[in-house]
Formats: structure tokens, C-alpha cells, sequence
């Protein structure tokens, strides 16, 4: 009977999602609801975790829920720790859900809804949550060691080099990028530049609470700080219409640029938990709260979408970034669908935490399928808006002209209506001087999210409110991320050259602290000086190259993986990472390909520069053309060391399959759990 | 149907309890505790600056996704 039951259940379940699946694809011409999505992505997260995930669970890893965890293991109340698993789950989930899945979907959205939403869905069940599940169960196997760590003990030490310089560059390109989002979002924007400034008294206010006041109570005095930056967005408000105020706040972008840098070399050299600690938990808190309201936002107001499934810019010539619907779309979307980065926080503090190994199910392969999910409210967030609109505010003004009038009539001659008026009534609107160019994603997914907002919560006239509380719940925890990723970074820098000078990998001692934060803080205030400088707006160029160094780093993961699961005799199932593993080289490779050589001066980084060079050459040209060649540069670098790591894997496949080598798993001794011993 | 209330209440208390352990945990306050309980100490100010001494080198050095 229940076997009847549940068939007929899930049989449901699959034509739902079928219908759901084919409406999204098959649909033209009039617009349609977004519900649609948020069923098909229902139906597929529901079979992808029922069906596939046990499979795996069952055939390939077979979870054994008698084998001691290292957090039982080698349990020290700090690291290691049995923690359970909803704990876990929640923990993972704020690890990995960063500005990724919010900002990339934005972009890809210049393709219509559907590329983005179908690469979401298939590319997170078949490729993210299978990469974030078999990482963390291969690291709980292994003492909870580290991708790097695991990819030197499976591949060799090519394996781990690579993996370790993949990291660096990924972080360093990902700080310029985000930095980029922010300075785009808060320039020439008073409002949103005095919420954020004032989010640093706040936090200084939450660290005397929490060191003087209440010690330790971090949820309490986060819902103060929350409470006190929601007063902040709506005095925001009265300074933007103040002439002194207003000009007190306003910004141009190359100011903030340096101001960012500032901000960032700070948190990385100086002792300044007073106020970053209190940061990072308000960020967490906004950044949890907002998810979960926007969310129920889109479920109550089920909103229309109202860019098309697909629109003419598949081929390859979008504004908002050049390049063709394959490979671009799929590198554009990395973190909704599958992240290398992710691969470092499942082999990183939450394999440490976990109880069984049956838990890794839950929170490796569940936690991503609730960021995808996060992925496709950025798609609804970007497609509710009108075309035109989301044009507007996402294309450089190198491409659609500077003056109002001339962006609207390029935007229109595109085939999606919009006039500067409109624009002008939206900026109005939303409390902004101005909304064209506005490149990033961050304004034209705050624009979305408070048109969502508004309909559902407080009407038209709360606009305004909700488009602030959108970039600073952007802003907030994108600063977050510059200031922890810089110290990430700076740590992993000190540990590589501690080898060559001892002191220099001391993380007390001064002078290796200023030059390893000033090193890092340079390296990706590169980056988002060059976006600033890129007549093409700087996300044509950065953003593709992130998503690039990000999918080499997933690349490097499924290799991994792919190597264990062969060590482990399991080859008849190799498919299931073999098959991601040789997608992600399609695309990530066909990818850098275009953006070194493609003939297209917007999307091949050394035919721009050879354009350039032909052009009357000024000391800005000169810069921009070295710029396109350190691009090209990175990008092959990086590809040629995922190639040794691809043929160094290769050749043990081969050898382990052909019998000509014997090679094991290098795994930790079972040991059995006790808590299956407690039960009898 | 008193069985049925009684599910539901023990449910949503079960809900309720789990979710404010996820956010103790992922707000450190759980670290806290087991700190205070790990050292012997009750909370103070100084307690909860040698809490931050000792936790904040492992925290700065965990990476947090794009």
C-alpha cells in the first residue's frame, strides 16, 4: 500500500515537473507567470534529491552510518565538533550563499529566462549538488582535509599546486569583481552610500554591546543591528534630498574604487574585530532574513515575467557582456548551478561537523539545491521587470550612448520599447538620480526584488524604501566577503611563503602582515581599476574571467572526485562526476578560447587589444591594451594548469583500469561510531 | 484529534528549537557556550574577548563563497 502510495506520489511529482519543465520551455509570446518556475524547480530539487542523491548515496559513496565521523573521532569542542545536522545544513547553506547566485542570473538574464533557469535546474542536480556532495563525504573520509590537501594525496603535486593557485586567483579576480558591483551600485548614489557608511557606527555600537554589555549574545544584539540599519535606509531618504547631505555622500566611482581599497587593506591588516566581527553577523542576519522574504514575496505576489524566454542577443551580441549563449551563459551562472568555490567550504570547516555520513546527503547535496533555488529568485527578480527597463539599467553607456535619449532609442531599436521618460519616472521612483548604466547586476536585482517587494508589502509608495534595502543587503554582504576574502587570501599567501622565509608565515608578525594584505588589496584593486577604465563597463570583461577561473576550480574538483570514486572500483559509475567533469572542460575551455582569441574586439581580450593599438594611442589606451593582454595572459595560465591536472588524472584512470597500476584510496581506518554502539 | 493538536504542537516546538540552534550555531553563540563550559568560566566581558582571541584566527582563515 504505501509502496502504491508513495509511486503514485512521486509519479505526480515527475508530471508536474514535466508539465512545469515543458511550459517554461515551450512557451512564447505572451508572458508568463513565474510560478511556473517555482514549480519546475520544486519537482526537479524534489526527484534530484529522492532519486539521484540516494543513488549515488547507495551505489557509488555507500554511506555507512556505522563509521565514526572525524567530528566524533577527533572531537575538540572547537573545530571538530558532532553538531547536528540541521545545524549543519544551515551553517553550510550561509557558507556558500554569497552575491554569486544573486548577481550571475542577473547578467545571464540578457539571454532571456530560459537558458538561465534550465542551466539552474539541470546544472545544480547533475553537476553542483553531486560536486558539494562527494567533496564533503571524501573529505569526512579523510579527517575533514582540504581540496588542495585531497587533490595532492589522489592526483599528485601537480594536483594540489594547481588547485592552490586556482583558489588564489579565483579570490583575488572575485574581490575586484564584487568590489566593482559595489562601486557601480553606490556611485553617485547618496542614499545608498550613507546606509552602508552608516552600517560601520552600527557595528562599532553592536562590538561595545556584545564585548561590554551583553557578552556573547550575537542573535540578540544582530536583530538590534538589523533594526538600527533599517532606520538607517529610511533616514537615507532625507539625506539624499538635502543639498549639503547629498553632496557629503555623493561619489564618483574612481573615489569609492580607493575608499573600497582602504576598507579592505584595513580589515586585512589591522585588529578591528570591534568592527568586523559585528559586520559579519549583521550581514549574515540581513542576508538570511532577505532570502526567506523574498521568497515569500514571490510566492504571494507570483509575479509576471516579462523578458522573453529567449531574445536576440544568443547570439553573442548582448550588451550587458558579449559572447554567445554557449559557453557564456554557463560561466556567467557558476554559483546557482555549480561553483568550484563550493568545493572549499564542503572540505573545509563542515566536514569537520558533521555526525554520520549519511548527513553528507543532506547537507552536500541539499544546501546547493537551496542556493539554486536562490538562483532561480534572482531570475524571476530580473525578469519581472520590462525589458527595456533592465537594458537600461544593465548596458555600459559605451555601448548604448551617454545622454537618456540616445540609451532609450539604441534600447528600443533592440526591439524592447523603453523611453528616457519611463527611466526618469523609475529613478524617481526608486530615489536615484539615474538608473542607465548602472552595470553589475546589483541595481537592476534591487530594482526587481523592490518591485516584488512593493507589490506584496507597502505599494508603490515604499519603492524607494525597498530598491535601498535591496542594494544594501547586496552591498553589505559584499563588503563582508572583501574583507573576509582578503584575509583569506592573506592567510594563504603567509602559509606559501612561510616555506621560503619562516617569519613571513608568522599571521602575528607586523611587517609580513602589512605586505601580504598590501600584496592581496593590490592584486584585485587591479581588477577593479581595469573594470573602471573598461570603456565596455568592466563586467563585459571581469565577470566571464571569474566565472572562468571558478568553473577551472570546479573542474579540479570533479577530477578529484572522479579519481576517488575510480580508486574506490566503482568505474561503472564514473559517469556520474565524468559526465559534469567533461562539461565543465567543454565550456570553461571553449570559453577562454573566445575570450583570448575570438576575432570579436568585445569578447576577445587580444583583438581588443589589437583594435586599440590601431587607434590614436594615449596613456589610457596604453593601460587598456596591457590590461587585455594580463587578462589573456591569466586566462591561459590557468587553463594550461588545469590541462596538466586533467592529463595527470587521465594517465591514473588509465593505469588503474588497465591493471597497470595499484593504486588505493587513501582514506582514514574505519573506526566504528559509537553512537551506533549507545543504541545496542 | 487531541492526538492530532498534540503532533502539531510538538512539531512546531521541535521546528522552533531546531531553528534557534541554527542560528546559535551560525552566530557562534553555541561556540560561546561551549567555550564558557569548556574553560569553566561564566560570562563576562573578559571571558568573551578570550572567546574572540581564541576563535578569531580560525574564523578569519574560513573562506566564504562568491
Amino acid at each position: 500500500m504505501n509502496k502504491t502510495l508513495a509511486f503514485l506520489g512521486w509519479g505526480t511529482v515527475a508530471v508536474l515537473g514535466a508539465v512545469a519543465v515543458g511550459a517554461i520551455a515551450l512557451h512564447r509570446g505572451e508572458p508568463i507567470n513565474a510560478l511556473w518556475l517555482v514549480v519546475a524547480a520544486t519537482c526537479c530539487y524534489a526527484l534530484g534529491y529522492r532519486f539521484y542523491s540516494k543513488f549515488i548515496a547507495a551505489k557509488i559513496l555507500s554511506l555507512d552510518a556505522l563509521r565514526a565521523t572525524p567530528a566524533e573521532r577527533l572531537e575538540n569542542g572547537r573545530d571538530f565538533l558532532v553538531t547536528n545536522k540541521w545545524v549543519v545544513f544551515g551553517h553550510h547553506f550561509a557558507a556558500i550563499a554569497g552575491p554569486g547566485p544573486l548577481v550571475g542570473p542577473v547578467l545571464a538574464a540578457q539571454f532571456g529566462y530560459l537558458p538561465g533557469t534550465m542551466w539552474v535546474l539541470a546544472g545544480a542536480v547533475f553537476a553542483g549538488c553531486v560536486q558539494d556532495f562527494v567533496i564533503l563525504l571524501f573529505s569526512v573520509r579523510r579527517d575533514g582535509k582540504s581540496l588542495t590537501e585531497m587533490a595532492k594525496g589522489e592526483i599528485g603535486r601537480v594536483g594540489g599546486f594547481v588547485a592552490y593557485v586556482a583558489v588564489i586567483a579565483i579570490l583575488i579576480i572575485l574581490l575586484g569583481v564584487v568590489a566593482l558591483i559595489v562601486v557601480n551600485a553606490l556611485k553617485a548614489s547618496p542614499w545608498a552610500t550613507f546606509t552602508i557608511a552608516m552600517t560601520m557606527p552600527i557595528a562599532l555600537l553592536m562590538g561595545v554591546y556584545l564585548r561590554r554589555i551583553r557578552p556573547g549574545k550575537v542573535l540578540e544584539v544582530s536583530a538590534l543591528g538589523f533594526a538600527l540599519v533599517l532606520a538607517a535606509i529610511w533616514g537615507g531618504q532625507y539625506v539624499s534630498q538635502n543639498v549639503a547631505l547629498a553632496k557629503l555622500f555623493t561619489f564618483s566611482a574612481p573615489t569609492l574604487a580607493i575608499l573600497i581599497m582602504v576598507y579592505g587593506f584595513a580589515a586585512s591588516a589591522l585588529p578591528v574585530w570591534l568592527l568586523l566581527a559585528p559586520r559579519d553577523y549583521l550581514s549574515t542576519f540581513v542576508k538570511l532574513g532577505t532570502i526567506a522574504l523574498l521568497a515569500v514575496g514571490i510566492v504571494a505576489l507570483h509575479p509576471t515575467l516579462h523578458m522573453p524566454a529567449l531574445t536576440r542577443f544568443v547570439d553573442g551580441t548582448g550588451p550587458v557582456f558579449a559572447g554567445k549563449i554557449f559557453p557564456f551563459a554557463f560561466i556567467t551562472i557558476a554559483c546557482g548551478a555549480i561553483s568550484g568555490f563550493h568545493a572549499l567550504i564542503s572540505s573545509g570547516t563542515t566536514p569537520k561537523m558533521i555526525a554520520r555520513e549519511t548527513e553528507t546527503r543532506m547537507v552536500g547535496y541539499g544546501a546547493m539545491m537551496a542556493e539554486s533555488a536562490v538562483a532561480i529568485m534572482a531570475i524571476i527578480a530580473a525578469c519581472v521587470m520590462q525589458p527595456g527597463v533592465y537594458f537600461a539599467i544593465n548596458s555600459p553607456a559605451g555601448i548604448v550612448g551617454e545622454a537618456p535619449a540616445t540609451g532609450a532609442a539604441t534600447i528600443s531599436s533592440w526591439g524592447f520599447p523603453v523611453t528616457a521618460a519611463d527611466m526618469q519616472a523609475l529613478a524617481h521612483a526608486v530615489g536615484e538620480q539615474t538608473l542607465y548604466d548602472r552595470t553589475g547586476g546589483a541595481p537592476a536585482f534591487a530594482v526587481g526584488m523592490a518591485h516584488i517587494f512593493s507589490h506584496s508589502l507597502g505599494g508603490e509608495t515604499l519603492m524607494a524604501l525597498w530598491y535601498h534595502f535591496a542594494i544594501m543587503f547586496e552591498a553589505l554582504f559584499i563588503l563582508t566577503i572583501l574583507d573576509a576574502g582578503t584575509r583569506v587570501a592573506r592567510f594563504m599567501v603567509q602559509d606559501a611563503l612561510g616555506h621560503v622565509y619562516k617569519p613571513l608565515g608568522r599571521t602575528s608578525w607586523y611587517p609580513s602582515i602589512l605586505a601580504t594584505s598590501g600584496l592581496i588589496v593590490a592584486a584585485w584593486g587591479y581588477f577593479l581599476w581595469q573594470g573602471l577604465k573598461d570603456p565596455l563597463g568592466g563586467i563585459n570583461s571581469l565577470w566571464p574571467l571569474f566565472g572562468i577561473a571558478n568553473q577551472l576550480l570546479a573542474t579540479v574538483a570533479v577530477c578529484v572526485a572522479t579519481t576517488i570514486i575510480i580508486k574506490m572500483h566503482r568505474a561503472t559509475y564514473a559517469a556520474v562526476t565524468l559526465v559534469p567533469l567533461a562539461w565543465l572542460v567543454a565550456v570553461t575551455f571553449t570559453a577562454s578560447w573566445h575570450k583570448v582569441f575570438d576575432a570579436n574586439p568585445r569578447v576577445g581580450f587580444l583583438a581588443q587589444a589589437r583594435v586599440l593599438a590601431t587607434g590614436p594611442m594615449t596613456s589610457e589606451t596604453t593601460r587598456v591594451i596591457f590590461n587585455n593582454r594580463l587578462d589573456a595572459a591569466v586566462t591561459g595560465v590557468l587553463v594550461v594548469m588545469v590541462t596538466l591536472v586533467l592529463v595527470e588524472s587521465a594517465r591514473q584512470w588509465v593505469g588503474i583500469l588497465t591493471g597497470a597500476r595499484e593504486e588505493r584510496v587513501k582514506e582514514s581506518p574505519f573506526v566504528r561510531t559509537r553512537f551506533a554502539q549507545e543504541q545496542g | 484529534m487531541n492526538n492530532l493538536l498534540k503532533g502539531i504542537c510538538v512539531f512546531a516546538a521541535k521546528a522552533v528549537g531546531t531553528t534557534h540552534a541554527v542560528l546559535r550555531e551560525i552566530f557562534d553563540e553555541a561556540a560561546y557556550s561551549r567555550f564558557l563550559s569548556r574553560a569553566g568560566m561564566v560570562s563576562s566581558s573578559e571571558a568573551y574577548a578570550a572567546f574572540r582571541r581564541e576563535f578569531e584566527e580560525a574564523k578569519m582563515r574560513r573562506p566564504k563563497c562568491c
